[in-house]
């Protein structure tokens, strides 16, 4: 399996193509629905104040997501009272839910990856194109193998927004994925759907 | 009546952290069909070693621990409401220990109860009375939501699939069920197709059927053959272990029937997700075993 190190260089970006299995070592981030609409909000459309530590977590996640990677994940975390935090199940979630924010975000981080399962639509696919990054499919349910990818857990940003929900700063060891939409266009996602509905209508037209 | 709340508790920790044998065998067997080095061979094994990992270590095998249904067999003259009792509290116990993940959210208001109990109806429960000298048996599924979410219904006849109401047409909707569903529900999966019956029971029937072990066939030899063949052609669509592409997109198909109205045909496909966690207790006198 090819092993790919966070951060990123532009030049991995664009060797990188679907179908190839990768395992990513490095510093990497959590993020999901809540964190996308703080970013989008906040910072990109600006539609709304910096509030808080807003401003100071921005300063923070802003250097980690240079050629970083973004990780659609709710994990469960053990040492929530002593701050000895553990992941102990970490699993990819569904990522069409960030399609509205995908693009915009990584092209403002200028990110390079993100991680997460299900796939991502037409316009994260142009925004792949354009910053450049990669989407990396993670294997559904594998949580308690993913936990332990997770060396350590650096640190946690917006627990406000509930542990799932939170910004984990995290430092996995190769984590293992799969590249389904690469910098060239292409979507494993939407290949394996025409093929897969190809035979579909054929098995149709059998009795 | 002897109080089995932490023999309950045993058998929700067996079910969320250690998938089935049956299950496991045919995932190991699935390996062997992908090409060495592909995303989906590649996939299959990161899921085996998930499954050695949370046997284990006795952590959730994912982290998404579903929605638990209880179907249980209790002998004459057992009181039905001590047991709900015993269930709940082994719910709200299995949670506290990490052995399934808070679940239960208030639809309207989006609150977590954060203890797995919601209602009258989270967990599931249903009743089903033996006679007196039977054992009581308790089974468990916890039925993931990802997998949850690709499920369908059809009400036949379909013209857009030119699926009559027959045999032939429960064939057509369930392979549009799977070609939809791609790796969405976390391919490769089990169905359980239920045809018959309103839009309520039919959906039950079709979760129902997944508590029988791997490869066993229904008793109608026309349902048997149904069943071979949707597995066979669900594989032929490619969609592979987390549509990743492969061989292996449906390890096994259930099919029941139901008694319907005239006027409705209905089929129900529910999808179970590979993390196929079903377990089940049976206690005779002060013994306790777990299959
Ligand atoms: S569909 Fe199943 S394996 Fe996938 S995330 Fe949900 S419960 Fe886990």
């Amino acid at each position: 399996m090819r092993e790919i190190t966070i951060p990123i260089s532009d030049e991995t970006v664009r060797s990188l193509k679907v179908g190839e299995p990768v395992a990513l070592t490095g510093v990497m981030m959590t993020g999901r629905d809540a964190v996308h609409k703080w970013m989008i909000d906040t910072f990109i459309k600006q539609t709304r104040q910096p509030q808080g530590d807003d401003l100071e977590v921005y300063a923070a996640i802003k250097p980690l997501l240079e050629h970083g990677v973004i990780y659609h994940c709710g994990p469960v975390v053990a040492g929530l009272d002593t701050k000895e935090y553990k992941f102990v199940a970490a699993g990819p979630t569904t990522s069409i839910r960030e399609e509205p924010y995908q693009a915009d975000v990584m092209r403002h981080f200028d990110a390079r990856g993100v991680i997460g399962k299900g796939g991502m639509g037409p316009k994260t696919l142009a925004g792949c194109q354009e910053v450049p990054f990669v989407y990396f499919h993670a294997i559904g349910g594998a949580a308690s193998y993913i936990a332990q990818s997770v060396q350590k857990v650096l640190g946690v940003h917006k627990l406000d927004f509930g542990v799932p929900e939170a910004m984990w700063v995290i430092e996995v060891k190769e984590f293992p994925v799969v590249v389904t939409m690469d910098s060239h266009g292409g979507s494993q996602h939407a290949m394996i759907d025409e093929k897969s509905r190809k035979v579909f209508e054929e098995l149709l037209a059998k009795s | 009546m002897r109080d089995l709340t932490n023999e309950i508790l045993e058998l929700i920790r067996r079910t969320s952290t250690d998938l089935p044998h049956d299950v496991e065998t045919r995932l190991r067997e699935a390996v062997g069909k992908e090409e060495p080095g592909s995303a989906a061979r590649g996939a299959l094994e990161t899921i085996l070693k998930n499954i050695e990992l949370s046997r284990k270590n006795s952590t959730p095998l994912c982290q998404d621990t579903g929605t638990p249904i209880f179907y249980v067999h209790y002998p004459e003259g057992m009181s039905t409401r001590a047991l709900k009792k015993q269930i709940r509290e082994a719910m709200a116990e299995a949670t506290k220990r990490s052995y399934m993940r808070p679940n239960a959210v208030d639809a309207i208001y989006d609150k977590n109860s954060g203890n797995n109990l919601g209602g009258d109806e989270f967990p599931y429960i249903h009743f089903e009375e033996v006679d007196a000298g039977q054992p009581l048996t308790i089974e468990l599924m916890l039925k993931g939501g990802g997998c949850e979410n690709v499920g369908a219904q059809y009400s036949l006849p379909n013209s857009q699939l030119g699926a009559g109401r027959d045999l032939k047409g429960v064939r057509k909707v369930v392979l549009d069920a799977v070609q939809k569903a791609q790796g969405q529900g976390c391919a490769p999966g089990i169905l359980g197709v239920s045809i018959g019956g309103d839009r309520g029971s039919s959906y039950y029937a079709s979760k129902e059927v997944l508590f029988s072990k791997m490869g066993t066939r229904s008793e109608d030899p026309n349902l048997a053959e149904l069943e071979e063949r949707l597995t066979g052609e669900a594989n032929q669509m490619g969609i592979g272990p987390m549509g990743f592409g492969g061989q292996t997109t449906v390890l096994d198909t259930k099919i029941t029937g139901l008694h319907r109205l005239p006027a409705s045909y209905f089929v129900s496909v529910s999808y179970m997700c590979w993390a196929y966690r079903r377990r089940k207790m049976t206690v005779e006198g002060e013994e306790v075993v777990y299959d």
